[in-house]
């Protein structure tokens, strides 16, 4: 009982610019998150550059909780490449190696066949209804980098949310309760 | 400024910064290998060559692939991706690329090696281009180290080239 009086006690004595400047200071670390984040957008050419490698499809290459680092450039698609894609109507992108290309003549329009390493057949099962090639607009990004384990913190929050709410909330209990 | 919380969160700190330098100097050392591979591909055999009831040419080769990929593996190499394509242009595409077989080599002592086989994949035409075509036969080589950057090349062989008339 004297730890609850204690608590409120504390919140009731936290003074409002005391608050202000926690409130500002914790805002500026999420601001300057997002800047980075963007940067990268930037550089890379690419709209998402760091994924998580969710499945199993290119092991032992990538294993599921690695993550990879991408970029996009003007330059053609070539077979050998590790691409990210989205398919059409679905919103995970799918990382695999591309092993068709036909490049059109004239206008450089692409025809783009892609598999995962670990995987039997072709990705035409993965395609969107009567999709038999991807072009270019499907692509997000081919793999220049890698670091292995680093996602598996994207994979757990992401699965298990709970503790994405446990994190947040330890934390912001932190920032309230602090001297400083 | 002495609490556990704060020690603690320092040591993680420190230790993050560390690994991380640590992955890019390992990824940079990469760069002062030197690589040398060597290969040759033989086309041993055409297997058959038909045009397909919806208007594609395919045709089925047996390949002789001998590969000396030794060098290119450094302390921080995962695996080597190989894969032999075959490369031709058509008068509706500038640069149709058909990718015939692949492998993962896991270790440097598998990445010499002489091998036999039909195409893994189907050589097939967007049309019915491939009557008395010349093609290139490359093998290409995806270096994916155990941290940091890939490194991909290849060895580009031409002179091949396909029947004049569907057997």
């Amino acid at each position: 009982m004297g730890w609850i009086g204690e608590t409120v006690d504390s919140i009731k004595s936290i003074q409002i610019r005391q608050l202000f400047t926690q409130a500002i200071s914790l805002g500026m670390i999420v601001t300057s998150a997002l800047i980075i984040w963007k940067a990268l957008m930037c550089v890379t050419g690419s709209e998402s550059p760091v994924v998580v490698v969710l499945s199993g499809s290119m092991e032992p290459g990538f294993k599921r909780g690695d993550i990879l680092f991408l970029h996009m450039s003007k330059d053609p698609v070539r077979a050998g490449e590790i691409v990210v894609f989205n398919v059409d109507g679905r919103d995970i992108p799918i990382v695999h190696r591309v092993i068709k290309v036909h490049e059109r003549e004239n206008t450089g329009e692409v025809d783009v066949l892609t598999k995962g390493d670990n995987n039997y057949g072709d990705d035409r099962l993965l395609y969107a209804e009567g999709q038999l090639w991807l072009h270019r607009h499907h692509i997000m990004g081919r793999a220049v980098g890698f670091l292995p384990y680093v996602g598996w913190v994207t994979i757990i929050m992401t699965e298990k949310p709970i503790i994405k709410y446990i994190l947040i909330g330890a934390l912001g209990l932190l920032v309230i309760t602090s001297k400083d | 400024m002495h609490s556990f919380g704060y020690r603690a969160n320092a040591l993680l700190t420190f230790a993050v910064t560390i690994l991380a330098f640590i992955c890019a100097i390992a990824s940079f050392s990469d760069n002062f290998s030197n690589q040398n591979p060597s290969a040759q591909i033989q086309i041993l055999n055409i297997n058959w060559f038909q045009k397909q009831p919806h208007g594609n040419d395919e045709v089925s080769l047996t390949l002789n692939i001998t590969a000396d990929l030794q060098s290119l593996f450094t302390w921080n190499t995962k695996q080597v991706f190989a894969f032999v394509a075959a490369e031709y242009e058509t008068s509706k595409n500038a640069l149709n690329q058909v990718s015939l077989w692949d492998a993962i080599i896991p270790e440097k002592e598998h990445a010499k090696f002489w091998i036999q086989i039909s195409n893994k994949y189907r050589f097939i035409d967007q049309g019915h281009n491939l009557r008395g075509k010349d093609f290139n036969l490359t093998l290409h080589w995806h270096v994916m180290p155990k941290t940091g950057k890939m490194f991909a090349d290849k060895i580009v062989m031409s002179g091949y080239r396909l029947p004049n008339a569907y057997r």
